[in-house]
């Protein structure tokens, strides 16, 4: 792999914005010792200045995908059948299962969902993070510490220089995110990861560290992919959407597309499926049955176990389908609506 | 006390000694701190807050699973602070618990039909082991199982199902209340809407009381008919649910209800965002509570502790200036965009097909049979 040593500035110019900053293209990953694909072929695109999230529920392969993607998965749990990817310009062969260490947490960084098992707590703060820096950049302990309190800083801790010197559990949950943001982002990756970022804090918490993440990811234009179950952090976040289920995209495209014109049954069964703060408090209309196990995944359309409205064409994989907008849905049955009736 | 009233706390306090020692005091945590509140026979009640604000703490002292430090539960006109023994077996079987985490609730060494069965075997020790398992089939029937699971064991199921095998446990007994402590929150969203749909059935066909702790408010507005806002050990706001999500009185209360992304897109981000993090409940601050988060606190609300004030609309709430507040700044209405006409249509048509409504397909080549099997 001689050209994963492409090299970088920091002055290199911006990519014109047709180029996306990272493009996965027929991705699939499978645990070894299993027959099946957990993801199978996926495609993702993200820009300079985006926000994909990926939505889907337990199971649905988007957090291993994340892994992946950053080279986390170890080689003798899991295999890349195939995938490729180009990142600022370079391209990688995923099945390969070498990513560049210095990509991690360098170009591309990555936040965690829960931030008290993956911050060291036997290491004091200002030292973890000091530590991604110095791996990535020639410079001096002071120096690095001095980033790692102007970063703590960026990231709204108050008393930041103080807050080195402390130690993970001696912060709450929201303040260790915090953290977690800070380490990710003190060498200005082009690229921000973020698994669940918010599943484990308190409502306005939540809301505080969403409106972090938004600020600083289009202060830095930073690219970022995000990963989550949560439809509300979707709306609230998202530049574009790619729902997934049983390790495929069912559907994707801009925010607004997805969330007033869901195309896919499963998009409009997750949908149904939440409380809402508005409106008549009627029956929730839900999702049929559970997610099935990898082993039990149906052939053809994998929704199609659950889906009401299954035929056997769905025993046959759907092509992505474009519904315009850039918007691209897997269903044989799209536009539900004007195939499909109720009979009177 | 009205006949209506199934379950009351009055002046209920719990406070946890933590660490301490020879030489040192213990540091006391304020759990719960001064609550009052009634349930009426019936209803859905709800508790909502974030962690650390003492909702699973009351929950449990509610159910007598601890004893408060001061104050007294009444549950039926008897006062079930103090109860032990075979009262308090007695006073299970009125009264039962759902867990939040159906991994670590269930005996993983024990059938459902055990699980289920084991409630029964003391509550009812005169049924005879055919007529037990058949109790049993009907409750695993009862929750959206079928009689077989009986045999399995709980890694088997899923987190939803196992969820229902916990409901169907605390059914078992034939209670009048059953407390749930985030009983969905541990689930997926399409599963989660299953299990609060087959929560509300149980709760009408079964005539229940039902207490709901939650932390998700659009969850609560969905199931419940009263509910209760918790913050740092007291109540800060109760009413109708109506009430309380329409016209929030308390300024925790219009921030929690602000802080929910909602799952609908929207070109307006939220308008404020509180600021800060909830207090330790060992050393809550003086006077109003929330007065270190509150954008709107003033000099009196650093000093003077709130009453929780009941009005005519039994809509309560513990604020010094909460109707200067609202006329103020009043609560952005919350509205839902209308969906497309196509959008719309695609909903109503999957509501219907998944309420199993016969489907015709356009499309000639989705109705012919074509298997392809592969």
């Amino acid at each position: 792999m001689s050209n994963i040593d492409a090299h970088r500035s920091p002055a290199e110019p911006d990519a014109p914005a047709t180029t996306p900053l990272l493009e996965v293209r027929n991705f699939s990953l499978r645990f070894r010792g299993q027959s099946r694909d957990v993801v199978s072929g996926i495609d993702l695109r993200v820009s300079a200045g985006e926000i994909l999230c990926i939505v889907g529920e337990s199971g649905c392969g988007k957090s291993v995908t994340a892994m992946a993607l950053m080279g986390l998965l170890p080689p003798d749990a899991a295999e890349i059948p195939s995938g490729s990817m180009v990142f600022e310009q370079t391209s990688y062969d995923l099945t390969r299962q070498v990513l560049p260490a210095r990509l991690r947490g360098d170009r591309m960084a990555m936040i965690f969902q829960e931030p008290m098992t993956s911050l060291n707590p036997a290491f004091r703060i200002g030292d973890q993070i000091a530590e991604a820096v110095m791996q990535h950049t020639d410079c001096t302990k002071a120096e690095a510490m001095q980033r790692a309190g102007d970063m703590l800083e960026q990231v709204g801790i108050p008393a930041p220089r103080q807050r080195l010197r402390e130690y993970p559990h001696q912060l709450s949950g929201g303040m260790r995110q915090r953290v977690m943001i800070a380490m990710a982002l003190v060498n200005d990756p082009a690229l921000l990861i973020a698994d669940e970022p918010t599943t484990a804090l308190d409502v306005t918490i939540q809301a505080q560290i969403l409106d972090l993440i938004r600020d600083l990811q289009a202060r830095r234009n930073m690219g970022t992919v995000m990963i989550t179950h949560d439809l509300g952090v979707v709306a609230e976040l998202a530049t574009t959407v790619a729902v997934m289920y049983g390790g495929q995209i069912v559907e994707r495209g801009p925010v607004s597309q997805v969330f007033d014109d869901p195309q896919h049954p499963y998009t409009i069964g997750l949908m149904s499926s939440v409380p809402k703060l508005t409106g008549p408090r009627t029956r929730l209309t839900t999702v049929p049955g559970t997610v099935p196990s990898i082993a039990d995944m149906p052939q053809g359309c994998r929704f199609q176990s659950r889906c009401p409205f299954a035929t056997q064409d769905c025993n046959t994989v759907p092509a992505m389908r474009d519904m315009g907008a850039d918007h691209e849905v897997a269903c044989h049955y799209a536009p539900l609506d004007s195939n499909i009736s109720v009979v009177a | 006390m009205s006949n209506d009233t199934i379950l009351a706390a009055h002046g209920l306090v719990r406070h946890f000694n933590v660490g301490g020692g020879l030489l040192q005091n213990p540091t006391v945590v304020r759990a719960v701190d001064g609550i009052d509140l009634t349930i009426k026979r019936g209803e859905t009640f709800a508790i909502v807050g974030e962690s650390g604000c003492g909702k699973s703490t009351l929950a449990r002292l509610l159910m007598r699973l601890l004893t408060p430090t001061r104050g007294e539960v009444v549950f039926d006109g008897r006062d079930i602070s103090g109860v032990d023994g075979k009262a308090l077996t007695d006073l299970r079987r009125d009264m039962q618990f759902i867990f939040q985490d159906p991994f670590s609730s269930l005996n993983p060494r024990l059938t459902v039909g055990k699980l289920v069965g084991e409630p029964l075997e003391v509550h009812a020790p005169d049924l005879t082991r055919a007529q037990r398992r058949d109790r049993v089939a009907g409750l695993l029937e009862q929750v959206g199982l079928k009689p077989e699971h009986a045999d399995r064991y709980p890694h088997e199921f899923s987190g939803g199902q196992r969820q229902r095998i916990g409901i169907a446990r605390a059914l078992a007994s034939g209670p009048k209340l059953i407390i749930g402590d985030e009983p969905v929150s541990a689930l997926d969203v399409s599963v989660q809407a299953q299990v609060i749909n087959l929560l509300s059935d149980l709760g009408r066909d079964l005539d229940l009381t039902l207490v709901i702790i939650a932390h998700d408010l659009a969850v609560i507005r969905h199931m419940s008919d009263r509910v209760a806002v918790m913050y740092l050990g007291q109540i800060v706001e109760s009413g109708t649910a109506d009430e309380v999500f329409e016209s929030p009185r308390h300024p925790y209360t219009r921030a929690l209800l602000d802080a929910i992304p909602e799952p609908r897109h929207s070109e307006t981000p939220r308008e404020q965002t509180v600021l800060g993090e909830m207090p330790s409940p060992s050393a809550p601050p003086p006077g109003c509570r929330f007065h270190t988060r509150c954008p709107f606190a003033q000099d009196n609300c650093r000093t003077d502790v709130p009453r929780l004030e009941d009005d005519a609309d039994e809509h309560a709430v513990a604020c010094h200036h909460w109707r200067a507040i609202a006329a103020a700044q009043a609560v952005p209405e919350r509205t839902a965009k209308p969906r497309s006409s196509g959008s719309a249509s695609r909903f109503a048509l999957y509501r219907a097909a998944a309420d199993g409504a016969p489907l015709t397909y356009k499309t000639a080549a989705a109705t012919s049979p074509t298997p392809t099997k592969d």
